[in-house]
């Protein structure tokens, strides 16, 4: 009989994020995608020697605020070294990253876990290095060398092995990308490589109380979400079955190893031992100056970071009662999300008018243009002006929708939704001697719908909707349809008791 | 005096740095090498209790420039010294066992 297995995936993850700079990390060298190959190099980025880096101020600034985002300390002393390799896609022979003393450390992120628990994913570190530029292999027996992305900044950013399935990982995955993309320190664009994923893998089998550790797989360069799933989900049970075929698989005897993902084939490839792990020989970069910062400019910092996507989205549904879905919605974009906020104005009531207009009618206009809501009517006066007066009855909802989509068809400055309502005649009637009129007139016109309200038991609840949509079309859409129900029921009540 | 080195130690460091040696070679750098690493080691005769570790020997930090745009001296010039090209693109001996940064 075979013994019951419980295992358990646990995976870390290095991922490296391009900042969204100008220039390259240590030169003025354009960084532009796309660019013809080799065009963006200068003596810095080529490596020649007697060239000289200097740091990128917007670089390092921007990995800051990314850092104390995960919840980092930021360190007060901070240096670059040489991490030596020698390829053709990095020319100095050297990579220059951080080693020892990375400007971030011990942080963490928090992702949904199961029934609404968080589960906190710890940052081991954050450090700030370059790019290698790109090898092509289309010529056979040879490599093309484009060096425009060398130099390129990254922040690599490495987790504590806390992730215990691939669902996680994703959900980590994709939050650091909305937090990046937030916080304006990355484009963070997967389709332009901005973003690349290396879990480490490993599961932990328990069989009749004991406990085996399979050995660690670094699976190398993901470039999408979907990606860095899927190989964890294939590497935890792959581990597993090469355990069961050969008990010596394990941590400690067999060695850890790197594999590449073939998305064509949905499975991991061997790629090497690590046994013969490379000697990288770090040493401090002797051209580059050390970074000190102090605390009270790391708190500066601290105090100018926008409000997290997570934490902006449980504050919508606990202030204004949102639902999840839609707070979800508006916070995706910090744009549309600002705009939000700013034009409730902790209002709750304008809050939930305001969700149904900016996530109705606006948005699907604004993506019919592949544009966000705030991008093409960005004016908070503007918003609140329309959603109080939808709130407060002087236009109707479905008037303030036609005012709404004309505004955004037509101009993005400030717009005043008064004047607008009373140009097109939609300004609701308020005088309710005007709105019973209206009502006396459709009870004469629609004798057959009054006669279902007062005594045809199916058609009694529906007629006085019919006679609602009726009151609205005499008066132009002008008429305030809730006074309008309410002048319906209390003329049908009145005829009953007669 | 002892070598500081052994044999498979140059070895190892020919490898890192794509160096092809022939044993007589070997044999010689080890003999030079380990005079070199020897020379160097006097250093840790110093009594360096208390001392904070240090990277760099002159005093100088938060060296930065601004994010500006400076021109790129264009792919024409940066092949100007490359053995082969292809287009615009370094042309070099394939690359078989390429790690990612």
């Amino acid at each position: 009989m075979v013994a019951s297995l419980t295992t358990k995936t646990i995976v870390g993850l290095e991922i490296h994020v391009q900042l969204a700079t100008r220039t390259k990390l240590f030169c003025g060298c354009a960084l532009e995608f796309g660019a013809t190959p080799n065009s963006r190099t200068c003596p810095v980025c080529l490596g020649l020697p007697g060239s000289l880096p200097v740091m990128n101020r917007a670089a390092f600034d921007a990995s800051v605020r990314f850092a104390l985002a995960m919840n980092c300390k930021i360190a007060t002393y901070t240096k670059w070294d040489r991490k030596s390799y020698y390829y053709p896609d990095l020319p100095k022979n050297y990579q220059i990253s951080q080693y020892d003393l990375p400007l971030g450390y011990e942080g963490y992120c928090d992702i949904d876990g199961d029934e609404g628990q968080s589960k906190r994913i710890r940052i081991r570190r954050a450090h700030l290095e370059e790019d290698a530029g790109k090898n092509l292999h289309d010529v056979p027996g040879c490599s093309l060398v484009d060096l425009n992305r060398t130099g390129t900044p990254l922040l690599e950013i490495v987790t504590e092995p806390d992730i215990d399935c691939a669902q996680d990982a994703f959900d980590f995955c994709t939050g650091l990308q909305k937090l990046a993309v937030y916080l304006g320190v990355s484009e963070a664009s997967m389709q332009k490589g901005q973003m690349r994923f290396e879990p480490n893998i490993n599961v932990e089998i328990t069989r009749g109380g004991e406990v085996f550790r399979t050995p660690i797989a670094e699976v190398k360069n993901l470039n999408s979400f979907r990606a860095v799933r899927d190989a964890i989900e294939y590497e935890s049970k792959r581990q597993v079955q090469d355990w069961l075929a050969d008990e010596d698989y394990v941590f400690g005897k067999a060695s850890n190893e790197n594999r590449g993902w073939n998305a064509d084939k949905q499975m991991t490839e061997y790629q090497r031992s690590k046994e013969a792990a490379h000697d990288y020989r770090y040493f401090p970069d002797p051209d580059l100056m050390p970074v000190t910062t102090t605390a009270d400019w790391v708190d500066s910092v601290r105090k100018e970071l926008p409000e997290s996507p997570t934490v902006r989205c449980d504050r919508l549904v606990s202030a204004f009662g949102l639902s999840q879905g839609d707070a979800d919605l508006i916070v995706a974009d910090r744009g549309d999300a600002e705009l939000f906020d700013a034009a409730v104005d902790g209002d709750k009531k304008l809050a939930k008018r305001m969700t149904s207009l900016m996530l109705g009618a606006a948005k699907k206009s604004a993506n019919d243009r592949e544009l966000t809501v705030s991008t093409v009517l960005p004016s908070a006066t503007s918003w609140q002006q329309l959603v109080r007066m939808v709130e407060d009855g002087v236009v109707n909802a479905s008037a303030g929708e036609r005012l709404l989509l004309e505004a955004m068809e037509n101009t993005a400055g400030e717009i005043d939704f008064e004047q607008m309502a009373k140009d097109r005649n939609l300004v609701q009637v308020q005088d309710v001697g005007q709105m019973s009129a209206w009502v006396e007139q459709v009870f004469t016109e629609n004798d057959g719908a009054v006669q279902d309200a007062l005594s045809n038991p199916k058609k009694a609840k529906a007629a006085p909707g019919f006679l609602t949509g009726k009151v609205m079309q005499v008066s132009g859409g002008k008429a305030d349809p809730k006074v309008v129900r309410q002048l319906i029921a209390a003329k049908i009540k009145e005829m009953q008791t007669e | 005096m002892a070598k500081l080195l052994t044999e498979s130690d140059v070895r190892h460091i020919a490898t890192l740095s794509r160096l092809q040696l022939s044993d007589n070679e070997i044999a010689m750098m080890t003999e030079e090498l380990s005079a070199i690493v020897g020379y160097v080691d006097q250093l840790s005769e110093v009594d360096v209790e208390g001392v904070v570790p240090t990277a760099h020997a002159v005093e100088v930090q938060n060296v930065f420039r601004d994010d500006v745009v400076r021109d790129s001296i264009g792919a024409d010039k940066a092949l100007a010294n490359a053995p082969e090209r292809e287009e615009t693109f370094f042309k070099v001996p394939k690359v078989l066992d390429q790690d990612t940064v």
